[in-house]
């Protein structure tokens, strides 16, 4: 069986100095259509490097990245990402800012002149969505950074793309913040049903968001145990503080204590 | 109250300057031809008011048409090193080795290639204040955030839709505040060029002066010097506040 996106014996390796170092080697993972998976593992394990390659925007040095049937010889196009650093740009408002993938990606680009009106109905209804109504005409500077990192969201999903990719994006924000994004996350993901893959250090917030969760292993990474969350969705907020769920986090927690040893 | 203290401040500062220089130059019996008083500096812009003002429009010409050009320039180069790293790493050692190089050693030169007058006033203006405005350019599109060049270009962004949705706009905080210091070199530029070699412009007046051992007007001349400096730079400022309020933004909320 494959995946929406599927890696197969990826091995990368960034040179420079005249050195080589191996970011990852002999990864393999499938992550399912709509399906919404976690990546987590120690710090340096090349959880970026994995975005790229899934992004097209890096190629591996062997084995394969194939995204919705096709192998990925360049940018993909149908991913929206997230990083944590939700650079918005201060000269745009945040209406704009959240246009701004639709100036690029076709067909968006090419109506987006004639069908403004239409298009930034759209966006102002997705920032409604993630609790931003009315901040549309707001400068990102003049926003908390709990909501810009909203806004990065809306800016990953406004042309509608297949595969969101979230590089640690709540990372940043205060426990309580956090908290209500991963919420947001959670319906905007049980409403549109893109396929999501989450790359975070926050064993709690893999847990709850995630159908399943990969742990990685320290540099070369690879996927060392892959982990089923079978919590039945929707998942209350309250979940996060029962036993069971406790359960699995200690667990993970574990298998990356073991890959720090290993390193 | 305090609002009003600061907004006085330049005025007042400036008044205290030039009284401390006359009290100074009478206090200590100043002879005029080694320090005149700013009072002897004010009846020489009052009797020469004629010839300081033609000239200071010389050079006020010279200095903008040379500073157009280096903006003209330095944008487009700028540009082009931000733009590609081949041109960046040919260009700049060249250019800092041209910027060593003392523009004042460059005048006969530029003499032997378009004779005396406003010609090598203006290029002189111009190669002095063409490297700030290049590097600060090029500053600004290499500080372009690799998140938002990659949220770019995994959805399929070219160089040029980068450069146009982000790098260029990024630089021009950096372009605008270039022009302040641009515009005071221009100004260097072409006075360096009118002491060396013209027929005109403030410096040629100052120089024709100093032979004359008229000194007031030497000075008169360097204070009309900078009054143009100061005007040149208030619209400089003015200008970067109009274009890129959103960089300047502390107190907005």
């Amino acid at each position: 069986m494959t995946g929406f996106v599927d890696l197969r014996d990826v091995q990368l390796a960034y040179s420079g100095h005249g050195t080589e170092t191996l970011a990852l080697d002999g990864l393999t993972m499938a992550v399912n259509r709509g399906e919404f998976a976690a990546v987590v593992g120690p710090s340096g394990c090349g959880k970026s490097t994995l975005m790229k390659l899934a992004t097209g925007l890096i190629r591996p040095q062997a084995g394969t990245v194939e995204v919705a049937a096709r192998e990925v010889d360049g940018p993909v196009s149908i991913a929206g990402m997230a990083f944590q650093n939700p650079s918005m740009l201060p000269w745009r408002t945040t209406l704009q800012n959240v246009m701004l993938p639709l100036e690029i990606v076709q067909p968006h680009r090419k109506r987006l002149g004639r069908e403004r009106a239409a298009y930034t109905q759209l966006a102002e209804e997705l920032l409604s969505v993630v609790g931003l109504a009315g901040f549309g005409a707001k400068y990102p500077w003049q926003l908390s950074g709990g909501m810009q990192q909203r806004a990065n969201l809306c800016r990953a999903l406004i042309h509608d793309p297949e595969l969101l990719m979230l590089d640690e994006p709540f990372g940043a924000l205060d426990a309580f913040t956090r908290e209500e994004l991963w919420q947001v996350m959670r319906d905007l993901h049980a409403e549109k049903g893109f396929t999501t893959i989450l790359v975070t250090h926050d064993l709690r917030e893999a847990v709850f968001l995630a159908d399943r969760v990969f742990v990685m292993s320290a540099r070369p990474g690879r996927i060392i145990v892959e982990h089923e969350i079978s919590f039945p969705r929707p998942r209350p907020i309250d979940l996060t503080y029962e036993a069971g769920f406790n359960d699995i986090v200690h667990e993970l927690r574990g298998h990356i204590a073991e890959a720090r040893a290993a390193a | 109250m305090s609002e009003r203290w600061i907004k006085a401040a330049p005025w007042l500062w400036t008044l205290g300057l030039f009284l401390i220089w006359e009290g100074s130059v009478r206090a200590f019996d100043i002879e005029v031809f080694i320090l005149p008083a700013p009072t002897d500096i004010w009846a020489a812009i009052v009797k020469y008011w004629t010839p300081i003002w033609t000239n200071s429009l010389q050079t006020l010409m010279t200095t903008t048409i040379g500073f157009v050009m280096a903006v003209v320039g330095g944008l487009a180069l700028g540009l082009a090193i931000g733009w590609s790293r081949a041109i960046y790493a040919g260009l700049y050692p060249l250019m800092i080795g041209f910027n060593s190089i003392p523009k004042v050693a460059v005048v006969p030169i530029l003499v032997i290639w378009f004779g005396i007058g406003t010609v090598p006033a203006v290029l002189t203006a111009f190669l002095i204040a063409f490297f700030p405005i290049v590097v600060n350019v090029a500053t600004g599109l290499a500080t372009i955030e690799p998140e938002m060049e990659d949220v770019l270009r995994a959805l399929g962004a070219k160089k040029m839709d980068i450069m146009l949705k982000v790098g260029i706009p990024r630089s021009m905080p950096y372009f605008f505040g270039s022009l302040k210091i641009a515009i005071t070199l221009a100004f260097v530029g072409s006075v360096i060029s009118e002491t060396v070699a013209a027929n005109s412009g403030i410096g040629h007046m100052m120089l024709a002066a100093q032979s004359q051992f008229n000194v007031p007007l030497v000075w008169a001349g360097l204070v009309a010097l900078a009054v143009l400096g100061i005007v040149m730079y208030a619209a400089m400022a003015w200008l970067e506040m109009r274009m890129t309020g959103w960089a300047h933004r502390s107190g907005q909320r």
